[in-house]
């Protein structure tokens, strides 16, 4: 039984649908057309047409402040994605596949950093940054200094959350006579879960690493309670540019990193097909 | 692994409970030591900040704004009863909902949509959903107040039409469209999984049984996405509340909404006990609701 | 589970108890740990005229001063790349985007600035919180340039903390041609029902600033931008509210509101002079004079003046660079740059010689003596800065 032939009795809904999907594609790319085509704007104004120019471009490619805090968000979301997909894996391969004692009061904590509100979130690190870097100081006689390390320490505590909810709904969605049988088959319980359980759950994996780093990127409130000196990231960056004059910059900036995600997005499309072809072709062969 | 490990221990229960005791207890204490890393991760960094938050919402404001932890007192939660503060909360709650239930509405059959392509379609739409959310959140909203200002393309569109001048901006209309436009993502998200992992055999026999159409998608197909739902509604109800680009970006005058008043208690009121009691019930309230939500809807989006 | 909740619960408190230990006090304030654990502003550095100790890390409002690409478009010396020259050090610059951000900045702890760029009226505050460090007078001798007019103003009467930096005026920017010929260069262009009559939905814009806000009501009522009474606050407040509830006001906005008047958006706007001339300026062009269809103007009953200052917060860890940075910014060349780049009032006498004639003739910019009588510096109320920042959020309810 093929979706496809569940759906084609209903004709006229299906069309229905479909220009209902338009509108909302339409919507979605509504802001970023403007973005992208007031980015080309010869005028300063963020909102009337001047001419077509490329001026901002060139402008965001010579404004060190902006390119360094380029670089810093990029650092920063890099790694805290990388930590806290390891950590919220292992959180969510263990929450779902074991049974031990505190697993309730963990499932609550797990939930909390997701509910609380961004401000309070931000507000918690900063007093708790500051009180620790005194305690060192006091211990250790050199004090530490607010920097990209805090930043990335605050962000692993949402993200952690976010993954291991993605990775947990993965999880609960696949068939355990799988895991069962590979169980069965290799020896090693590091085996099986190498073998099978990881690449059923890679789809899960990669969509909760993809999340923690879209909100890593995003992130504009707890990044500026605890960034230091020379710690700006991009959205703190741009929130200080909104907030004191906007210029086209800004539209440039996003198309840059429009532009990017894009590539990567696809660029990893691509790599997945190629494997899967590769894959395909192997079968074929050995079926031969 | 646990069902596995639990059949052969039942099996081996009849000969030899103490194998089969030590053995749950290895089962146990590999799924703590594999849990250990995140959780003692978020007991560091998240419960003991907020633990000292929550010291703070007993203290009291100085003169000048500083914290003095000394004369403990209730003051902020009783100030939380105000007027002005409810009138906050029921405006943050009211479009929070509206929000939720308008994201509700326009993805799921967006979802279903997608969901119910072929499977090298699907991916492709659900790629170009998100793409424009690789955009700085910032940005794109910022580009709502071009978009719908005085002199932005909306205006001139409505215009053209001959609708006239509506006052979009600085309204709650507008912090409503910013905050659908932000949140979409997040309820087409768990909606789509859910409804591509649905078993269509299902659909179609309930197409047999009902001669109705609508139907068999009340009986069937919706129950079965309800797991996306709860999650969407959850992961989209709870920044919503707490939300605080769009009310400071899109809002006008007198939107105020609870994310940019907790944001005024630590700034430029600098009242953190009272912005730390707030934020505390806020949490509390978030916390039990998502619970009961769960409890009702099922887990597992 | 429960051992371990009570566990975390007594280090939260240690650690909330720990910030500050000055010897069995009942109360603790949390965060004014300096490195010398008191709360008693650092004493003078030991400095000499020119010494430096390291790099800069200087804490701004953003576009400030002049850097980069920015200032050659405005053709402005880069003032940041001409320090690192003179004095062999590199500068990094941070922004904060209110001086609220700022404060807890700094009240938190956070160490790292050598020199920070705060308003008026949050130096007396940080002074007090203890957070500044004394400046060494002979460091900066530049000093000797400043306007008297600035020097021992209320915040900071004995000169010990700050040295001005920019200063500027609190007005209304308009658009000529939505207006009628002869409307009232008063604050009743917002705060009067009858004036003018038939001003469309949300066309005004207020800043998102208590003081100023009510400062201007107050003003607009016959009273002090300072005043201590309640009633009077509350009459403010009141005016505010009523003003709101007529639907004229569009939002709150302390940083785009320039934008908003010349993109149409709005044709009242309650802001800061030198952001207004800024947009002007940039809007004009060879064959546009943007002057001719928007303006500034200080209200008839009077309003804010205010100066930005620089101090070095009582952690810095590079005070002698930081006292060499200030005295550069005072010097009378610098200092003009300065004023040539972001169009705010210098206090600096001596720069007056290099600041370009279109900004000194300027009377919105540099108003005549009558105007600058009716002018008030927004002061630190002490607790009563508390009222002013409530009746305001009630006023927004």
């Amino acid at each position: 039984m093929t979706v496809q032939s569940a759906i084609r009795r209903r004709g006229p809904l299906e069309r229905v649908l479909a220009a209902h999907s338009w509108v909302v594609y339409l919507f979605f790319y509504a802001p970023i057309i403007v973005l992208i085509v007031f980015s080309f704007n010869d005028g300063r104004q963020v909102s009337i047409w001047q001419g077509a120019s490329l001026r901002w471009y060139r402008q965001m490619l010579e404004d060190q402040a902006l390119l360094s805090a380029l670089r810093n968000s990029l650092i920063v979301a890099v790694l805290s994605t990388l930590v806290s997909t390891v950590l919220g894996t292992a959180t969510a391969l263990a929450m779902e596949r074991f049974r031990f004692r505190t697993q309730r009061v963990y499932d609550g904590l797990l939930y909390l950093p997701i509910i609380v509100p961004e401000v309070t979130l931000a507000a918690m690190m900063l007093v708790f940054f500051i009180q620790a870097f005194d305690i060192i100081g006091r211990i250790t006689g050199s004090t530490p200094n607010l920097s990209l390390t805090t930043i990335i320490l605050s962000h692993i505590c949402f993200n952690i959350s976010f993954v291991t909810v993605v990775v947990r709904a993965r999880l609960a969605g696949l068939d355990p006579n799988l895991e069962e049988a590979a169980a069965d088959l290799y020896a090693s319980r590091w085996k099986a879960f190498r073998r099978v359980t990881l690449p059923l759950i890679m789809p899960g994996v990669l969509g909760g690493a993809l999340l923690a780093l879209t909100m890593s990127l995003d992130d504009v409130v707890t990044t500026s309670f605890v960034s230091g000196p020379g710690s700006t990231t991009l959205p703190v960056y741009v929130f200080g540019l909104v907030k004191k004059g906007v210029t086209p910059v800004i539209n440039a900036v996003s198309v840059l990193m429009l532009l990017v995600s894009m590539t990567l997005v696809l660029g990893s499309l691509v790599v997945q097909q190629g494997g899967g072809a590769r894959k395909a072709r192997q079968r074929k062969k050995e079926a031969i | 692994m646990a069902r596995r490990g639990k059949a052969a221990l039942e099996e081996a229960a009849v000969v030899t409970p103490d194998l089969e005791r030590s053995a749950t207890k290895a089962e146990s204490r590999r799924g703590f030591l594999m849990a250990l890393p995140g959780y003692a991760y978020l007991i560091i960094f998240f419960a003991v900040p907020m633990l000292i938050i929550f010291v703070y919402s007993f203290g009291t404001r100085s003169a000048t704004g500083k914290t003095i932890l000394g004369n403990w007192n209730l003051e902020s939660y009783r100030r939380l009863f105000d007027d002005l503060v409810l009138g906050i909360i029921w405006r943050s709650l009211w479009l929070a909902l509206a929000t939720t239930v308008i994201c509700l509405l326009v993805s799921y059959p967006f979802a279903y949509y997608i969901a119910t392509r072929g499977p090298r379609l699907r991916g492709l739409l659900m790629v170009l959903v998100m793409i424009p959310f690789w955009t700085n959140f910032l940005v794109r909203t910022y580009a709502w107040r071009l978009i719908l200002g005085r002199s932005g393309p909306l205006a001139a569109v409505l215009g053209f039409i001959g609708v006239g001048e509506p006052r979009l901006l600085f309204t709650n209309s507008a912090i409503l469209i910013g905050l659908v436009y932000g949140h979409l993502p997040f309820m087409v998200l768990p909606l789509y999984a859910s409804i591509e992992r649905l078993d269509w055999s299902l659909v179609e026999a309930a197409r047999d049984l009902y001669a109705n159409g609508w139907k068999a998608f009340g009986k069937v197909t919706l129950p079965l996405s309800m797991p996306g739902v709860v999650g969407g509604t959850i992961l989209t109800f709870i920044p919503c509340f707490g939300a605080y680009i769009e009310p400071e970006l899109l809002g006008g005058a007198q939107t105020m909404m609870l994310g940019s008043f907790i944001e005024n208690q630590y700034y430029a009121v600098s009242d953190w006990p009272f912005g730390s009691a707030l934020s505390f019930v806020i949490m509390a309230l978030m916390l039990v609701g998502t619970i009961v939500y769960f409890r009702k809807g099922g887990r597992s989006a | 589970m429960k051992r371990l909740t009570l566990i975390l619960a007594v280090i939260a408190l240690l650690a909330a108890a720990c910030g500050d230990d000055e010897g069995g006090t009942t109360t603790t304030e949390a965060g004014t740990t300096t490195t010398a654990g008191s709360t008693t502003s650092a004493g003078p550095a030991e400095c000499a005229l020119g010494e430096t100790d390291g790099d800069l890390v200087l804490y701004n409002w953003t576009q400030y001063i002049p850097t980069g690409p920015d200032a050659e478009e405005a053709g402005v010396t880069d003032l940041l790349a001409k320090f690192e020259e003179e004095f062999g050090v590199s500068v990094t610059q941070d922004y904060f985007t209110s001086n609220e951000e700022l404060r807890s900045k700094l009240q938190a702890g956070a160490t790292g600035y050598d020199v920070i760029v705060p308003s008026d009226y949050m130096v007396s505050m940080l002074i007090t919180d203890g957070l500044l460090m004394e400046l060494q007078m002979d460091a900066i001798p530049n000093f000797a340039n400043l306007d008297p007019e600035f020097i021992n103003p209320p915040f900071d009467p004995e000169h010990r903390y700050h040295m001005p930096y920019q200063w500027g005026t609190t007005g209304i920017g308009v658009a000529w041609n939505e207006l009628p010929e002869d409307f009232p260069t008063s604050w009743g262009l917002i705060f009067d029902p009858a004036n003018p009559a038939d001003l469309g939905r949300g066309q005004i814009t207020l800043l998102d600033d208590a003081r100023e806000v009510l400062g201007a009501a107050l003003r607009y009522l016959g009273y002090s931008v300072n005043s201590t009474s309640e009633t009077e606050i509350q009459a403010a407040a009141d005016l505010v509210k009523d003003t709101l509830n007529r639907g004229v006001v569009a939002t709150f906005d302390s940083d785009t509101f320039e934008n908003m008047l010349t993109s149409g958006e709005t044709i009242i706007a309650h802001g800061y002079s030198g952001d207004f001339f800024l947009e002007f300026d940039n809007l004009s062009t060879d064959d546009y004079d943007a002057w001719e269809d928007f303006g500034y103007f200080v209200p008839d009953e009077g309003g804010v003046l205010w100066v930005d200052t620089m101090a070095i917060p009582a952690n810095a860890p590079h005070p002698c660079t930081a006292h060499a940075f200030i005295n550069f910014l005072l010097d009378a060349e610098n200092g003009a740059e300065l004023t040539n780049y972001n169009w705010y009032g210098s206090p600096n006498a001596a720069a007056e010689e290099f600041i370009w004639p279109e900004i000194l003739e300027d009377p919105a910019i540099y108003p005549p003596p009558e105007v600058m009588e009716r002018l008030e510096f927004i002061a630190d109320l002490g607790e009563m800065n508390a009222l002013y920042e409530q009746v305001f959020t009630e006023a927004r309810g």
